[in-house]
């Protein structure tokens, strides 16, 4: 295309930040540790226009350590573009920095992959379940929760 | 063993003109009843876009007399639970149910309100039938909506059949 | 029964801030909060001080599932997230999978699912509008748009067997070609549509009653919508033109002639009106794709590719490579490498993202869908407070939230 992408600018601007680097499907990839997340993203947000936070999930690597790893997307609206940002965490400390200061979304996102896979954002303060229920114990999608393990709320009626 | 008086069991002796009154009353009722439905659609997921079919023109549950929802339970009598009933919803389903008045009925639209559908997880109760009882299951995901006219018309026949005390326990 | 129900949720205040204030606690069964959501309210008199949403009533496990079956298993699944538009949901799923397989699809495939993904957000917003125009008492709209929305989702039945869920698309194509005479059904159905939304735009462009329900109620700023999370519809009643088929055009977007409507304000009459635009330039675009479709006939649907496409009944059932084939693909699932990748859409509500991560099976080791609705339910306090209580209902209803993908 005419013209520079730009991730000709990102990438290198921020590598440094950065354990690697990639281009996958057409987003490009950092994988970082876990300290280094707020400078990474209030880069990409200030100097770069990544202005919508897309999405912010994990990844149980069952067996491996570090087990878990939370990913994030980011959208720049000027520049039509994506960036992933990945990192690992272990399962004794599964615990990443929050992003609500930065973004509003942040917010409920946050709290859906806390109670799905237990991982805690510092500086979130609201980390009620959104998807589930007080008094579920657990986290469903950790690959050790099993599937049809019901917590019902209501006891079952007596079969007629 | 001779069949006498004294060894078959009855609550009290009613006269053969009681009775006669007593099914023809249930019959009035019953016609009334099944006629005018006030369905309170408790509607959570996708069987809701056929809801609105069903209560639209093409299919009309206006001509059976069920169409005007009435989103108080206590001014309801027909509880159709269109929709995956979750473990988060079911101590709210169990409360509206509680709050409707006799004679109430529960329609379990969909196969999700009948069985949990295709989610077999942790947080999908599998069957409204599990907390409340159902009157009509209308299996489908979702049921078309000649379905679900089939089930109401069947819940019809239903309440055509029953008995309706009004007075006392008997009458 | 005595028992006390227990309280799935709990609130983020429980107490009123002042003297006069009160709190009020709407849905999650409620008529105007489709589907099912909570909103803890804090009421002075009319006007609305704190709101709290609560959603997650319709959480039924999606992801959860999709680490037990197999790729193709999960489409009937897929489809249940946005139901008002099952068929976006199949393609933008699809299209992830591909992506990550390196799988090509057809040119006739990409024709026909644009115009099928259209037809669905068509669709979608004849829901919204009508449920949203139901709740403020325009029950003549409503019974319109509701008719003109079965003839859709009959004539969808026709192609695919279903009217809502559809399961339609497949890994690497779709499930069959189009039956005879479905395109001239479409044109006819394409003419009932203009006359019935004409009738519905006679009734509530210029009413009084609409206009003040609607003008300068839930109004959302461009900063504040970005930062939220909004896309979308919503997002383009702030006024920014952002699509993502025009941004980052995928299937067949890049060759057909669009614009994208935007609103002025960000306000309910804006996102109504963009979604009555938004159903327009559909339908311009369907009737461009028509014309495109009938060039491509006779050609293929499904890619040619063991590694995804079913191979055709009769060789599997005279030769034992097709049968092996086949029941590798059905049992264990097509072979995905390993790797993740995140491919959106532009759904009806906004971006509709699937972030796929394979291990190299048949069966994903992670499916995350970014759901629009959910980010959106994220930011609705931004609409409902300093409004009134009666203005919660048409700002919920402009906002489509979809229970099944807002909660997956």
């Amino acid at each position: 295309m005419a013209g520079a992408h730009p991730f000709d600018r990102v990438r290198p601007a921020l590598a440094p930040l950065a354990r690697e680097t990639s281009i996958a499907h057409g987003v490009l990839v950092f994988a970082i540790e876990p300290a280094n997340l707020l400078a990474l993203v209030r880069r990409l947000k200030d100097e770069f226009g990544f202005d919508l936070f897309l999405d912010v999930t994990a990844v149980d690597w069952l067996g491996q350590t570090p087990r878990f790893e939370v990913v994030w997307h980011f959208y720049s609206t000027q520049h039509k573009v994506r960036v992933r940002v990945k990192t690992r965490v272990a399962e004794a400390d599964p615990t990443v920095d929050s992003l609500v200061a930065l973004y509003g979304s942040a917010r409920f996102m946050e709290r859906e992959c806390h109670e799905m896979y237990g991982i805690a954002f510092r500086g979130n303060a609201d980390l009620r379940p959104i998807l589930l229920y007080e008094g579920f114990v657990g986290h469903p999608l950790r690959k050790d929760y099993p599937k049809q393990h019901e917590q019902p709320l209501v006891p079952y009626r007596a079969a007629e | 063993m001779k069949m006498d008086r004294k060894t078959i069991p009855i609550a009290h002796e009613k006269s053969g003109a009681f009775e006669f009154i007593s099914t023809k009353k249930d019959e009035l009722i019953g016609w009334a009843r099944k006629f005018s439905l006030f369905p309170y659609p408790f509607v959570t997921a996708c069987c809701a876009m056929e809801f609105m079919a069903v209560s639209g023109t093409p299919y009309d549950t206006d001509r059976f007399g069920a169409a005007l929802p009435r989103f108080s339970p206590r001014q309801s009598d027909l509880l159709m639970v269109v929709g995956t009933i979750t473990h988060k919803q079911a101590p709210i389903l169990l409360k509206v149910w509680e709050q409707m008045c006799e004679p109430k009925w529960v329609l379990a639209f969909g196969a999700c309100a009948t069985s949990g559908g295709f989610y077999q997880n942790y947080a999908a109760l599998p069957g409204i039938d599990k907390i409340i009882p159902v009157d009509v299951y209308v299996p489908g995901c979702p049921p078309r909506p000649e379905m679900v006219i089939d089930g109401i018309m069947q819940l019809q026949d239903k309440i055509a059949r029953q008995r309706h005390p009004i007075l006392t326990k008997d009458f | 029964m005595d028992m006390k129900l227990p309280n799935p949720i709990r609130p983020a205040f429980t107490t009123p801030q002042r003297d006069d204030t009160v709190i009020v606690n709407i849905g999650p069964s409620h008529p105007a909060t489709h589907g099912t959501i909570q909103i803890v309210t804090e009421l002075d008199g009319e006007r609305v001080v704190r709101v709290d949403v609560h959603c997650g009533y319709l959480h039924r496990g999606f992801e959860k599932e999709c680490e037990d079956h197999t790729w193709h298993n999960l489409i009937p699944y897929v489809d249940r997230l946005n139901y008002c538009s099952g068929l976006i949901n199949d393609f933008a799923y699809c299209d992830a999978v591909e992506t990550l397989m390196g799988v090509e699809i057809t040119r006739r495939c990409k024709l026909l699912r644009t115009l099928l993904a259209e037809y669905s957000r068509v669709a979608d917003h004849l829901t919204c509008v009508a449920a949203a125009l139901m709740e403020l008492g325009a029950m003549t709209a409503f019974l319109y748009l509701v008719t003109i929305r079965d003839a859709i989702y009959e004539h969808l039945a026709d192609l695919t067997g279903a009217r809502v869920t559809y399961s339609y698309g497949r890994i690497g194509g779709l499930a069959r070609d189009l039956p005879d005479g479905w395109l001239e059904r479409l044109e006819q159905i394409l003419g009932q549509f203009d006359e019935f939304v004409g009738r519905v735009h006679g009734l509530m462009d210029r009413n009084r009653i609409f206009i003040e329900r609607m003008r300068d109620v839930g109004v959302i700023s461009t900063a504040d919508a970005i930062n939220w999370g909004y896309t979308g519809p919503i997002l383009r009643s702030t006024g920014v033109p952002r699509d993502l088929r025009k941004d980052t055009p995928y299937l067949a977007y890049a060759e057909l002639d669009f614009d994208v409507p935007v609103g002025i304000k960000g306000d309910n009459y804006d996102r109504y009106y963009v979604r009555m635009r938004e159903m327009d330039e559909s339908i311009y675009m369907i009737r461009q794709l028509i014309d495109l479709l009938r060039e491509t006939e006779g050609q293929p649907i499904c890619v040619d590719d063991r590694r995804c496409t079913l191979p055709p009944k009769q060789l599997v059932y005279r030769e034992i490579e097709s049968l092996i084939n086949h029941f590798k693909l059905i049992m264990e699932g097509p072979r995905v490498p390993a790797g993740d990748c995140y491919v959106a859409h532009e759904a009806a509500n906004g971006e509709l993202g699937f972030y796929i991560v394979s291990d190299g099976s048949g069966t994903p080791y992670k499916v995350h869908v970014r759901s629009p609705s959910f980010v959106h339910m994220g930011g609705a306090h931004r609409m409902l407070e300093g409004y009134q209580l009666a203005d919660i209902v048409p700002t919920f209803g402009s906002i489509n939230m979809i229970g099944g993908e807002c909660d997956r």
